[in-house]
């Protein structure tokens, strides 16, 4: 007799059977959401990566100096004549990840590079005024990059990257 | 009942690993196959309910530990941190908090059901004992879980209750310094809790096996108590108890969601939102509701040693229990004086969980004198006596036999039903009287746009509350977990971040040290917290009379008062919390120029009618027309006091708004799918009937 009641009605006993294991999965899946989304940066880490102030007075000419900006190195430096020659001569095709040193400063500001020192191989920070390219030299695995950043040896696939920033005056940037 | 299977898997790869790990007919025989009584009814379910509470603790507990910091200065603050800035840590922190006491309510259906039905009987004494076992389990579990937010009660819970090791003698002073790492309470014993609170749900898991074992081993017992004997007796696993338990599972559910979304803190202590202060103990201290009968016999003994013994006998006994009850007949439906005996002892066990909570004064503590001794009665004389007097109703010949008589027969109203009626009903009446006694004191009950089911914070009301507090609250008071970002968040203020920025820069803040290591002061920027009026809790003290006075943040939620039976009883269902909120805006109009005659007031302190003592340090801090409202506002005390306390309310709980609107979504879905539930698992049955 049962057997007879649920040939029946296949489909609306299989329809009821689809619904609730659809609606499981569904519940499960949403359920999930939270779990993965407590991962983020909370709310107190984003608000604390809002852009921050550089005062560039203190940087001269050779020099650089290195500020922490949502807990990464950025490299402020104030570049020599001679680095600025270079990196702007450089021809594009000797780069790996061709780059016109223009595009990574801002005009008028020439002297001024500002990049991430994070090296784009493995993470490790380079070291500033290191390397064949007047540049930054990374200890760990030996990549090289120029005065304008740009990677010219070693295992790194890309460029230094360059952080969001504006001059707020002359002497002054905003990083963010 | 389990073991060898004959399942085989088709798949290659899995017949692969079958030969090498037969797991796939493991999990066949135990989950799938394995036969079960048919006669289960939905007490049955539990053992389900628990399992996945227990996945549940241990998933949100190991996520609560990647954000929470088991350090004493910093363990209020973290926890505080979850819930206002981690993605979900609302959510997650009350799954964790009222997931602690769903989790007992289970077990202690679940423990109710064995003994209602003889489940811890040969052959199941070994199974029954490893549940006492993950019941003590639960309990340090729980109670070290309670320590770790650092608040007042878990300060002084912790305190009393590793004191308890101290009554005895010689040793005991040991024993309670080697527990506490220190000479007090301390951050040793705070990081050794929460070591051990991530461990023990471990153990507990491991326990559980070994009982999930020994139940597949004896098989399950049934509602008639009588072995299955054929074939037609039971039912395959899968789907029919799978299916039965996720259906009691998703009507779980909603319970605990009605906890979780609409009333996080009903079970837990107003006193535990003030950080703890090694200083001062709160004037009452209760532990978590689930430990209170046991609390309470501690209590009615007026011996320290004895008390200790007698509560931690009360626990044990259990685990005698198999022995303790000579009855040859398992199921109480045939045994009419045990089934009444039962009953009596639920009553004098919720009994005991109220008492529990009392103060221990007067009546109280007679009553808790003679409750614990028809607790352990119960145990000790009356399941011993029963099984050589008491005359059972004969059994049915099999379980398929009871499963046919059950559609004759009618349930006629028992004797203990109508005895716990009255007595549930004399304790209203009771109740009723100290509510009315206590009624004066109470601070009116207002009318908040926050409270209930859909309830939203009046975003006019918040700003103007915010006025209030930088005018007038803030001389003296601090709000340091309130960033000022925090009044541009959805469901809050609701500034935009230009008002916010501007807002923020308004406040010198302290900043620091500069390249020359000195301390400098900025304006405020989103990110930055409102800064205190004292820079340490000495000067606040200093300044104030000797009372320093609280930061507001948690105000709204640290503060109570005592809503009594059986008022409790109703909140649970209208959802009333809103407590702290009548408690603060009464304060703040409850003084009064002209005390009453008889009340005493001690010079640099205040006659207020909602303070306890009625004497408060705080001088009245608001007057009409004090501050000015731009949108029209009356600039009363009485505006004044509804406004602040409403902008205090967000200030306690910014997510509040989000936490009811993600409630009504889960009820809504939680609904639906119950009812899926109830009809496959009526279609899948309708097979085996
Ligand atoms: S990380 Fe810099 S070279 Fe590998």
């Amino acid at each position: 007799m049962t057997i007879a009641s649920s040939a029946d009605h296949p489909t609306r006993r299989d329809f009821l059977f689809v619904a609730t294991g659809a609606a499981a999965a569904v519940g499960g899946l949403a359920t999930l959401w939270p779990f993965v989304s407590q991962m983020n940066p909370d709310a107190s880490t984003i608000a604390a990566g809002a852009p921050i102030e550089v005062d560039l007075t203190p940087v001269a000419e050779g020099q650089d100096i290195k500020v922490f900006w949502r807990g990464k190195p950025i490299y402020i430096s104030h570049r020599t004549k001679k680095q600025i020659d270079e990196a702007q001569k450089t021809p594009l095709s000797d780069l790996k990840d061709p780059a016109t040193d223009e595009s990574r400063v801002k005009q008028g500001h020439e002297q001024w590079l500002v990049v991430i020192g994070i090296c784009t191989h493995l993470g490790c920070i380079p070291i500033a005024h290191e390397g064949n390219y007047d540049g930054f030299f990374c200890p760990c695995h030996g990549s090289q990059y120029d005065s304008s950043g740009r990677i010219r040896q070693g295992p790194a696939p890309a460029n230094l990257p360059v952080p969001p920033y504006q001059f707020v005056s002359d002497s002054k940037i905003q990083i963010g | 009942m389990s073991g060898p299977s004959d399942y085989q898997p088709s798949h290659p790869v899995l017949k692969w690993i079958e030969r090498r790990l037969p797991i796939f007919g493991f999990v066949h025989g135990s989950f799938v196959a394995y036969p079960t009584p048919r006669n289960l009814n939905y007490w049955w379910t539990f053992g389900a309910i628990l399992s996945l509470m227990l996945g549940v603790q241990i998933l949100t507990g190991v996520i609560l530990a990647m954000h929470y910091t088991p350090e004493a200065t910093m363990a209020f603050h973290s926890v505080e941190a979850i819930v206002r800035d981690v993605n979900y840590g609302w959510l997650l922190r009350n799954m964790h908090a009222t997931g602690a006491s769903m989790f007992f309510f289970a077990v202690y259906v679940h423990m109710l059901r064995g003994l209602y039905y003889g489940s811890y009987k040969e052959p199941r004494e070994v199974l029954w004992i490893l549940g006492v076992i993950i019941y003590l389990l639960m309990m340090a579990t729980g109670f070290m879980g309670y320590v770790l937010p650092w608040g007042q009660m878990s300060f002084w819970g912790a305190t009393v209750i590793t004191n308890l090791f101290s009554a005895f003698p010689y040793i005991g002073d040991s024993i309670v310094t080697l527990l506490w790492g220190g000479y007090s309470v301390g951050n040793p014993t705070l990081n050794r809790f929460f070591s051990l609170h991530y461990l023990l749900p471990f153990l507990i898991a491991g326990v559980v096996v070994l009982h999930v074992w020994a139940l597949h081993v004896a098989g399950q017992n049934n509602p008639a108590g009588v072995e299955p004997k054929t074939e037609k007796d039971t039912v395959a696993f899968t789907p029919y108890a799978t299916i039965k338990d996720m259906f009691g599972v998703s009507c779980f559910l909603l319970l605990y969601a009605w906890f979780i979304f609409y009333m996080p803190n009903y079970l837990g202590d107003a006193d535990n939102y003030i950080p703890a202060n090694p200083a001062q103990t709160p004037p009452h201290i209760v532990p978590e509701w689930y430990y209170l009968p046991f609390y309470a016999i501690l209590r009615s003994i007026p011996n320290k040693l004895a008390g200790v013994i007698a509560m931690f006998s009360a626990i044990l006994v259990l685990a005698f229990l198999p022995w303790l009850d000579t009855s040859k007949v398992r199921s109480s439906k045939y045994r009419p004086l045990a089934k009444q005996f039962f009953w009596i002892f639920v009553v004098v066990a919720v009994l005991l969980g109220y008492l529990g909570a009392q103060p221990p004064e007067g009546i109280y503590v007679i009553a808790g004198r003679i409750l614990t001794v028809c607790y352990f009665a119960y145990f000790l004389v009356v399941l011993p006596l029963l099984g050589k007097i008491e005359r059972t109703k004969p059994l049915p010949n099999s379980i398929a036999d009871d499963v046919l008589a059950k559609t004759g027969s009618k349930a006629v109203p028992m004797v203990s039903t109508v005895l716990a009626l009255i007595v549930a009903g004399g304790l209203l009446v009771g109740g009723i009287d100290t509510a009315r006694a206590a009624e004066a004191d109470t601070p009116p009950a207002n009318k908040w746009s926050f409270a209930g089911p859909f309830g939203k914070f009046d975003r006019g009301s918040l700003q103007r509350g915010l006025k209030v507090y930088k005018e007038v609250c803030s001389n003296c008071h601090a709000l340091s977990y309130i960033a000022f970002r925090n009044l541009g968040d959805p469901g809050g203020p609701g500034y935009s971040t230009a008002q916010v920025a501007s807002l923020a820069s308004e406040y010198k803040i302290k900043d620091g040290p500069n390249d020359q290591g000195e301390m400098f002061e900025r304006p405020g920027r989103a990110a930055d917290y409102f800064p205190s009026p004292f820079p340490n809790e000495q000067a606040a003290r200093n300044a104030n009379g000797g009372a320093a006075p609280p930061d507001l943040s948690l105000i709204t939620k640290a503060r109570s008062y005592e809503r009594g039976f059986p008022w409790f009883i109703f909140d649970l269902f209208t959802q009333y919390q809103e407590q702290g909120p009548d408690y603060v805006a009464g304060i703040l109009q409850g003084f009064e120029d002209n005390p009453p005659a008889d009340a005493k007031v001690p010079s640099g302190s205040y006659y207020n009618k909602y303070f306890p003592g009625h004497a408060i340090k705080m001088p009245k801090p608001l007057s009409d027309g004090q501050v000015t409202f731009d949108d029209g506002a009356p600039t009363t005390v009485t505006q004044y006091a509804k406004d602040v306390t409403t902008f205090l309310m967000w200030a306690a709980e910014p997510h509040m708004e989000e936490r009811k609107r993600l409630g009504f979504q889960v009820f809504f879905f939680l609904i639906i799918f119950a009812g899926l539930m109830y009809f496959t698992k009526k279609k899948v049955w309708a097979d085996a009937h």
